[in-house]
């Protein structure tokens, strides 16, 4: 719905003065700016470099203050949900906040997915939403929805600006909720009279300070000498972390840690570069598809230090057949609601992650008690008797049809000395990355754990180009998940983000078909993609380069190729294994440690 | 097991939805919620009666901290507190019943309102239980019209619950 200018202004100024009495300031004293012009510079004293989104009537004003600009580049996507995830994605590597913009209506309800796939895995983002004009809110305008309550459930917070000289304490807040704390996206809904009207501006907020808010950084002192005394007498010690480690940026603190006391160590799907997976301590990724040694470990200590996880579904598999085994827990988490949710724990300490570690570390430093060695030697000994199990091993030398885990393995080997980004989508192509591409440094890998959006990959590699130009970015995927946001390849052409896609091409929804032959004695109910597009015709008609590769001989020349072509966007069509599964496999409602380690165990 | 959980939180537009979401989107009961602002007009109290071990009414006080709007957090339920409900009843009142109808009213302290010549209005005000109590002394037949408030709580002695 439009209305007039002039319309929009009046109504505007007779809303605000009703509302907020507070006293006029002199024009003398205050520069008076749009409301739109108020965010602009918002996003800029807030160091925004990049914003991704799209136009649309309830947000012209803004384009228009950001036509008039030219420190921050906005980036137009060719679908708002990949405007979200491109600027989280941007967040997963940089640690800064990811910003997005995008229109009332249709503009909000497209980014809802990327808005909950940010919030499942706590990414600090600010999405700027228009919406239609105040006086126009509950009147079923033209594309008019109700942002904050639709997006209320998956934001840390969210805001309805409905005057404009709050815009800037507003947005100063946003940006502070969604980077403190626990972060998490926030959104900020303008009306188009809002963005339009002229208000004066003091200039951008240097401080905020909210009574209701005040998270905690340091951990309790008495909490953290307790857990140092339980770590200290532990027989069998492990180590769980997950992306909280890599949000607090603590993978210092934890490596330090870790090797301070030798004890073994263990990621989550999203925490997965905290600790270098080459070291040894490392016993690999945990969880549903987790390594024998990690899920064994879990099984089997008797303390667990778990730092920034939660102890989910995926992770812990059934919570009573968890429970059998007695062990002491201690848990560092900024979110108290983490603690305690799923499992009960005996020493929480509710703290920032880097925070609680160095205060940890500092304490083990001065103090005397000293890892049991003989206990820990037995227990490596232990370990390393699972480990021994190969539990991730597969048929290597295959000669007549491509395994999708010697492609990512083939990619590991070739990459894992250079800077390089591996974001993935969702199924089975994301586990065998997150199983065989060895991350040894954080951020480096990016994906949606929570939520577990198909589709967030290409948007993922382009925000993380544009943020890393000199980074190669790789977005290991499946033919599936592809589809869901193929669309962004324009985006990638007009902006020059040139990522290199490997797509795991097994002509199935690979992650269904294997649930269905575990679980569903093979009825392949809809699981099956017929009608695939050529993805390489597909590639180059988006003006990018595509590569079909079907023989095991040619993925690694086809690797080799796709990277010197360092200024494309190459798509590598891999026509990989159908029948292959992702293993270790922990079934629904089953224990950790109740694995299938291959075909033979179904 | 019954909580009553007192909240202060900012006195804004969708503070309340974010607490009614928290409860429906994770699975809490809510028993009753009263709601109005405090004698700083910044501020709204809130009252909640909810039900759930102890592991739920944990996660439910945690969960409301968590929410930026939320200032404080108390589980009055943890030590001594007073709860009061006002409830109104109309009730029918013809014939002998209107005696009968008089004489329970003062005998939980209820005060009539409002009088026709088929009914009474009665105002109640006690716990939860007592109101229970009065409706099930009269028939239910005579039962006209309830309306109840929902708990409202507050600490007792000294405990204090402000910014």
């Amino acid at each position: 719905m439009e209305i007039t200018k002039a319309e929009t202004s009046s109504v505007a100024s007779s809303a605000a003065s009703r509302s907020n009495p507070k006293p006029k300031t002199t024009a003398a004293q205050d520069e008076e700016i749009r409301g739109a012009e108020v965010l602009i510079r918002a996003l800029q004293a807030e160091n925004v470099k990049f914003v991704w989104g799209y136009p649309g009537g309830a947000v012209l004003h803004i384009y228009d203050a950001l036509f008039k600009q030219d420190s921050i580049q906005h980036i137009l996507v060719r679908h708002e949900q990949a405007a979200v995830h491109a600027a989280d994605g941007y967040a997963r590597a940089t640690g800064d906040v990811g910003v997005a913009l995008v229109t009332s209506g249709p503009g909000v309800t497209n980014a809802v997915t990327g808005i909950a796939t940010a919030y499942m895995d706590s990414i600090p983002m600010v999405i700027i939403s228009g919406q239609v004009p105040t006086p126009a809110i509950g009147m079923d305008a033209f594309q008019e929805c109700d942002a904050v309550g639709i997006t209320r459930p998956v934001v840390k917070h969210n805001f309805l600006v409905k005057d404009a000289r709050l815009l800037a304490d507003t947005i100063k807040k946003a940006f502070h909720i969604a980077r403190s704390g626990r972060p998490g996206p926030v959104v900020i809904d303008i009306p188009k009279d809002v963005s339009f009207k002229k208000v004066p501006f003091h200039g951008y907020p240097q401080t905020v300070s909210m009574r209701s808010y005040n998270p905690v950084r340091k951990g309790h002192g008495g909490q953290i000498r307790k857990a140092l005394q339980l770590l200290m007498s532990a027989k069998r010690p492990y180590i769980y972390t997950g992306g909280g480690v890599l949000l607090s940026n603590a993978s210092q603190e934890l490596r330090q840690l870790v090797d301070l006391l030798g004890y073994p160590v263990t990621h989550t799907l999203m925490g997965l570069g905290a600790y270098p997976a080459s070291d040894r301590k490392f016993l690999g990724m945990l969880g549903m598809h987790g390594t024998l040694e990690a899920n064994s470990a879990m099984q089997h200590c008797d303390v667990l230090l778990a730092v920034g996880a939660r102890f989910d579904d995926r992770v812990i598999g059934n919570p009573k057949h968890f429970a059998q085994n007695e062990r002491k827990i201690i848990h560092i988490d900024i979110d108290p609601s983490s603690i305690s949710k799923r499992v009960r724990v005996d020493i929480p300490i509710v703290g920032d992650v880097k925070d609680v570690l160095t205060e940890l570390i500092a304490m083990i430093k001065e103090g005397a008690l000293k890892p049991d060695a003989q206990a820990l030697s037995d227990w490596w000994t232990t370990i390393e008797g699972w480990r021994q199990r190969d539990c991730l091993k597969y048929d290597r030398g295959a000669s007549d049809v491509i395994k999708p885990q010697r492609v990512v393995e083939t990619l590991w080997d070739m990459t894992k000395n250079d800077d390089v980004y591996i974001t993935s989508d969702v199924g089975q192509h994301q586990m065998w990355a997150a199983q065989y591409y060895r991350f040894d440094q954080p951020r480096r890998w990016i994906n949606s754990g929570g939520l577990g959006t198909m589709g967030v990959g290409i948007p993922y590699a382009m925000g993380i180009k544009l943020a890393k130009p000199d980074s190669e970015v790789f977005c290991v995927t499946g033919e599936g998940s592809v589809q869901m946001c193929i669309q962004e390849l324009s985006t990638c052409l007009q902006y020059n983000t040139p990522i290199k896609i490997v797509s795991l091409n097994n002509r199935y929804l690979g992650m269904v078909r294997q649930w269905q032959e575990v679980e569903y004695e093979g009825r392949y109910s809809n699981s099956y993609m017929d009608a695939l597009p050529n993805f390489v015709k597909l590639a180059e008609a988006y003006g990018h380069v595509g590569m079909l590769i079907e023989r095991p001989q040619d993925v690694e020349p086809a690797l080799r190729e796709a990277r010197k072509l360092k200024d494309r966007t190459v798509f590598m069509d891999f026509r990989t294994d159908p029948t292959e599964n992702v293993f270790p496999m922990v079934r629904a409602g089953n224990g950790i440690t109740e694995m299938l380690l291959s075909s033979e165990d179904l | 097991m019954k909580h009553i959980i007192a909240v202060l939180l900012e006195n804004e537009a969708g503070a309340l939805s974010r607490v009614v979401g928290l409860f429906s989107a994770r699975g809490y009961n809510i028993e009753s919620l009263t709601v109005a602002p405090t004698e700083d007009p910044s501020l709204s109290r809130m009252t909640i009666q909810t039900t759930g071990s102890d592991e739920i009414i944990e996660q439910i006080t945690k969960h409301l901290n968590r929410l930026i709007e939320v200032v404080k957090v108390v589980d009055l339920t943890e030590g001594a507190y007073a709860e009061r409900e006002l409830m109104m009843v109309k009730v029918r009142a013809v014939g002998k019943e209107r005696e009968e109808m008089k004489r329970m009213a003062d005998i939980f302290r209820g005060r009539i309102i409002d009088v026709t010549e088929k009914s009474y209005t009665i105002e109640l005000t006690g716990d939860q239980t007592k109101n229970d109590a009065f409706l099930n002394a009269i028939e239910n037949g005579a039962i006209l019209e309830t309306v109840r408030t929902g708990a409202s709580g507050i600490g007792r002695g000294e405990r204090i619950l402000r910014v």
